[in-house]
């Protein structure tokens, strides 16, 4: 940070007190105890009037006086204290949700509130009507739960009956259609029963139906914002920033704040931040993360960069385009929105459920009313068991069957590194049967590797590696993470492009190029580059590669015995993929793909009736990920690659995809016998209430009943590890 | 059974202190920060001030 500003104003919003703002997220939050040297840290500077960390999310909000500090003060203030704060400005749809979520619970509120004084009153008038309760007394009762009732409702069931009125006005129909109607006419039947002087009426039932089913409700949007929370924080720990020209002086910027026009400058061993083209300044780029291929591009004034490249040798300065300039950029967002507008939307679980409810539970509705007429009931009965039925067939256990499992498998997923980004992505990994695996940063680790340690005199590799430390060069850092003591020599030069020298006991010792080092330049194999390095009369070559995960591997063989099929599509060389598929045992690969053969491949998949996971990182796998079934994407992911897959997983290893089979199977299990379980229900309470003999005891100890069986089923999903 | 016609109110209006309680808590962002709420109990910085 030292000798060039940050400008984070980007990121201070003010308020209504004339006051500045700022949230940021913040790494490195794991324990009670960083609250207050957090909250410490950022107070002690002067004009601070509040900051508060925020532990369930990792965010901090602080609030300041305008001009009394600079943004980037704070941001030092916790790097001095050890955290890594990442400033961003909060999505609107965020803001959104967290309203949602706000206005959910007071509906759940209410809600819960006049379930408990209705069933109050409600138990009182069953023992007094199995006892000596006066018709008064009864009359009394269920007036005051009338009173609590119909507010209550038109307050807490106001989620449900808009929704139902704008599937409504659109003249469709949804679960909340049969929902409302339900509630609606248990209570004007509950309403007319108290005005005849009746023994029985439905307020309970219908209150505490609207308490199961907004807790249903509150569940699955808790997971939703859950996500969409960690997500917001991923992104700002990603946001790059860049070193902007202002006049001679650099100042670093966040990138959103780039515009057309700026004049950056990028340095070796950093991602260029936005498109441009080369000003000044040659190097070679990686342009790996974009079009999979590894390797490097050379480049000179006048050629065009893509965002995400890694620049190698040399700081070039770039002039910053328009991002429509770029045509692979170009071809990949009309892939894009060709891949989403075809994608059939897979239908969900629940919505497959309530398509079939809706209808079956009106028309055994109405053929109770209808038999009982033929049967010579009075309309009175007929109508008020009608209603019985509506009652006792309303979702509660629907409602609660599948987000309950949602919750718990998204917390399971999220404990194995792996984090979603839409709701129904569970179901949708569960369906997979075939696996497509992007080769470059999804097989392999993101960053080159050491591959041959062992063939290299122990002490050179040490000394290469310190010496490494010196430079930010992206193969020497490959060698310098095999340092065991981190400490770089003192007295190191950087020579851009070339390598590193310093003096080692005495003796000059240089890393770097063959011709930097005097050393026989060996032949290279793709993918593959040597660090050399000399000390003295000694020499050493030191292999750096794109490496496969760690757990690669085992994982590709665990994957393969749960059944799936395996397949790599790579947009790199042949040569370059052939010993990854040869390492992983996986025979059915392509090589040379370019995005539009990525996703011919994955539609012929698709016209054979397979369920496509498509794993990828590559700006170039975006459409793929788009036109798969399911799709993953690692953290380290091109941003828009990662807003299209449907799960992002961390780390280093490739055990979440795993993970991730394993626990959506497992909750997809879990749905499904949650579904059959209020199938089931249904089926018992059905029957008895067309009888007429539900009565609101037995059809509250029946709602409350199913629930929770679905609710503790949904549990099971809990268990984490690799069944 | 007269007892009834204040007992019931007085129930239900202990009910309402409860919700409007609940309400309360959730309009000052008492569960914005579940996690948080447990660990800050732990913090003792309220006292070093005062000395």
């Amino acid at each position: 940070m030292a000798g060039s500003a940050t400008d984070l104003s980007l990121y201070a919003r003010p308020d209504d007190d004339g006051r500045l703002s700022m949230d940021l997220a913040v790494e490195g939050v794991t324990c009670g105890a960083c609250i207050g040297r957090i909250e410490g840290a950022v107070k002690q500077l002067p004009g601070i009037a509040e900051a508060r960390l925020n532990y369930t999310n990792r965010r901090l909000h602080v609030v300041w006086s305008d001009g009394a500090v600079e943004p980037s003060r704070i941001v030092e203030a916790l790097e001095a204290s050890g955290y890594h704060g990442h400033p961003f400005v909060p999505l609107r749809a965020e803001e959104e949700e967290a309203a949602e979520a706000r206005r959910l619970t007071r509906c759940l509120g209410v809600a819960g509130f006049a379930a408990m004084n209705i069933m109050l009153l409600s138990v009182s008038v069953w023992s007094g009507n199995a006892s000596d309760m006066t018709s008064e007394t009864r009359d009394f009762f269920h007036w005051a739960s009338a009173l609590i009732a119909l507010p209550a409702a038109a307050y807490a069931g106001r989620p449900f009956f808009q929704s139902a009125w704008r599937a409504l006005k659109a003249r469709t129909t949804n679960m909340d259609v049969p929902i409302s109607i339900g509630v609606v006419l248990a209570l004007a039947m509950s309403l007319v029963e108290t005005a005849h002087h009746a023994r029985e009426a439905y307020f309970d039932s219908a209150i505490m139906l609207l308490f199961f089913l907004l807790t249903g409700r509150a569940l699955e949007h808790a997971m939703r914002r859950r996500t969409r929370a960690v997500a917001g924080n991923l992104a700002a720990l990603k946001a790059d920033t860049a070193n902007r020209f202002a006049g001679d002086e650099i100042v670093t910027v966040p990138v959103a704040a780039l515009r057309a026009g700026d004049k950056l400058l990028v340095k070796s061993g950093e991602r260029v931040p936005a498109d441009g083209i080369i000003a000044s300044g040659r190097s070679e780029v990686d342009q790996s993360l974009i079009t999979g291929e590894t390797a490097r591009r050379r480049i000179a004034p006048g050629d065009a960069v893509y965002a995400g490249s890694l620049n190698y040798d040399g700081a070039m300065t770039l002039t910053v385009t328009a991002a429509a300039g770029a045509s692979l950029i170009d071809e990949i967002e009309t892939l894009l929105e060709k891949a989403a507008s075809a994608k059939t939307r897979a239908m969900r679980l629940a919505d497959r459920a309530s398509r079939i409810y809706a209808p079956v539970v009106h028309a055994t509705a109405a053929l109770t009313c209808i038999g009982w007429l033929v049967a010579g009931a009075s309309w009175h009965d007929a109508i008020v068991t009608a209603i019985a039925v509506l009652i006792i067939t309303c979702p509660c256990a629907l409602a609660l069957a599948i987000p309950a499992v949602q919750v718990v498998a998204s917390g399971a997923l999220f404990r194995a590194n792996v984090i979603l980004n839409a709701g129904d992505a569970i179901e949708r990994l569960a369906e997979a049967d075939t696996i497509i695996f992007d080769k470059t940063g999804t097989l392999t680790l993101p960053e080159p590797r050491v591959v041959n340690p062992e063939h290299v005199d122990p002490e050179l590799l040490q000394m290469a590696a310190r010496l490494a430390l010196s430079t930010r060069h992206p193969l020497a850092n490959a060698v310098a993470r095999e340092a065991v003591t981190r400490v770089p020599y003192d007295g190191a030069v950087e020579e851009p492009g070339r390598g590193v020298r310093a003096v080692i006991d005495g003796i000059e010792a240089r890393a770097g190029s063959a011709e930097f080092c005097g050393a026989p330049q060996l032949a290279t194999l793709p993918g593959l580059s040597y660090i050399y390095f000399v000390h003295g009369a000694r020499t050493a070559a030191i292999g750096v590669t794109q490496s496969l995960r760690p757990d690669a591997v085992e994982t590709v063989a665990r994957l393969r015995a749960l059944g799936l099929d395996l397949r790599i599509l790579s947009g790199d060389r042949p040569e370059a993929v052939r010993p990854v598929a040869a390492a992983l045992g996986i025979d059915k690969w392509g090589a040379a793909l370019k995005p539009g053969d990525k996703i011919g491949l994955i539609e012929d998949l698709r016209r054979q009736g397979r369920k496509v996971l498509m794993v990828g990182d590559g700006l170039n796998d975006a459409p793929s990920l788009a036109a798969a079934h399911v799709s993953l994407s690692p953290i380290s992911a091109a941003d828009l690659t990662q807003a299209q897959a449907d799960a992002v997983f961390l780390g280093e290893r490739l055990a979440p995809v795993l993970e991730a089979v394993v626990v959506a199977r497992r909750a997809r299990a879990l749905m499904s016998q949650n579904l059959w379980l209020a199938v089931i229900y249904n089926a018992v309470a059905v029957p008895v209430a067309i009888a007429g003999m539900v009565t609101p005891l037995i059809a509250a100890l029946a709602m409350s009943g199913s629930s929770l069986l679905v609710t503790l089923n949904a549990l099971r999903a809990r268990r984490g590890g690799t069944a | 059974m007269n007892v009834l016609v204040y007992l019931v109110p007085l129930a239900l209006g202990l009910g309402l202190a409860g919700l409007f309680g609940f309400l309360w808590a959730l309009r000052s962002g008492q569960y914005s920060d579940v996690d948080g709420a447990a660990l800050r109990i732990l913090s003792d910085d309220d006292v070093e001030n005062k000395s």
